[in-house]
């Protein structure tokens, strides 16, 4: 029963996705402007105090040891480089990913809300990509939310006992998605029709989930590779932070 | 690095790249619009017609889009900034690790 359950959901996803074809729909960030002006600063206001934290996050991390800038720098660094590739998706258009697991991983949520918020700001001002007004919108689901998903992913695998790769492609391919089901909760509650919330939010997610369920998985692989990049060479500073324990077999 | 990681590392970026490739060639001739009316075409769709009440800073300074060409250029420089970080720092840590290993066999 259980198989042919699976079968049926993969049925339906493939067919989800033939249907899909050749429509022009993409996932990316809030476009600027279509926000009304009271979401936009609810939004922002929300993530005020998490970049806050996100501040005092790492200047901590900093002031406890100046070379943790190693992983600070690459995780942001990693967001810049992941959220700068459109990659073609299997509904016949493109869409990026978010590239913030890695940080959220290595170093707890709060301290990649202010990586994400760089990013975010670049690319609304010189891509017209996002937007000023809906900053504090795509803040909130893209540097504060996901990350805070895939570390509770995270955390939940780890005491579950899973293996090491598996629970940062879990924690960051899922943070991915849950990136855009944010943004569907968010453009459902400023555009809905009589029909509810629910319905609009059901449907910016159809919009949203094909597109990015690929990608995801593109997402996780990536920061499978990159954690095991850094576990090889970077273990002094990984033991730094914390997340391998000295003297661990590696 | 040992040889059944080698074997994962391998793997995985073969599967990240037929992620990658299988979309352009099962879906030959889509658009593959990077489209950024994704959202605002479901907006749309649900709110009747929309009036964005704001355009980009820079669509403003420029009085119109970006040109494609410029897009992609900026994109690019993000690439590259980030890979530049990247590329830096891990360059820096496989050294060190090579040293390591040097004066460890001395």
């Amino acid at each position: 029963m259980v198989k042919k359950e699976k079968r049926i959901i993969l049925a339906t996803v493939l067919f989800a996705a033939v249907l899909g074809t050749g429509t022009t729909v993409s996932a990316m960030h809030i476009m600027e402007g279509y926000l009304p002006p009271g979401y936009c600063i609810a939004w922002g206001i929300i993530s005020i105090p998490f970049l806050v934290a996100g501040f005092l996050k790492i200047k901590n991390l900093l002031a406890e040891n100046r070379r943790n800038i190693t992983l600070i720098a690459m995780s942001g660094a990693f967001i810049f480089v992941i959220s700068s590739l459109k990659i073609p998706s299997l509904t016949g258009s493109c869409s990026h990913m978010t590239g913030t697991g890695l940080g959220a991983i290595l170093f707890g949520p709060s301290a990649v809300s202010i990586l994400g918020i760089i990013v975010l700001v670049f690319q609304a001002i010189l891509l017209a990509h996002g937007g000023i007004t809906t900053l504090g919108a795509n803040t909130f689901s893209m540097a504060i939310a996901g990350p805070a998903i895939s570390y509770c992913i995270y955390k939940t695998c780890q005491k579950a006992k899973a293996s090491k790769p598996i629970s940062i492609f879990l924690a960051a391919g899922i943070g991915d998605l849950s990136t855009y089901f944010i943004t569907s909760i968010q453009l459902a509650l400023a555009h809905n029709t009589p029909d509810g919330i629910m319905a609009s939010f059901l449907k910016f997610l159809g919009v949203f989930a094909p597109t990015q369920l690929p990608l995801a998985i593109l997402e996780g692989i990536l920061t499978v590779l990159i954690i095991m990049a850094l576990e090889t060479y970077g273990t002094q500073e990984l033991i730094e932070i914390g997340f391998i324990r000295k003297g661990a077999s590696k | 690095m040992k040889n059944n990681k080698k074997k994962l590392t391998i793997a995985l970026l073969f599967a990240a790249a037929l992620i990658i490739i299988i979309p352009l060639f099962v879906l030959k001739g889509a658009e593959f619009g990077g489209s950024d009316d994704a959202g605002s075409v479901m907006v749309e769709e649900i709110s009747g017609k929309y009036e964005p009440w704001f355009t980009p800073v820079l669509e403003q300074a420029l009085n119109g889009e970006i040109p494609g060409e410029i897009e992609s250029l900026v994109f690019c420089i993000q690439t590259g900034i980030g890979v530049g970080i990247i590329a830096f720092f891990m360059g820096r840590l496989v050294e060190r690790k090579h040293q390591e290993s040097l004066r460890n066999k001395e």
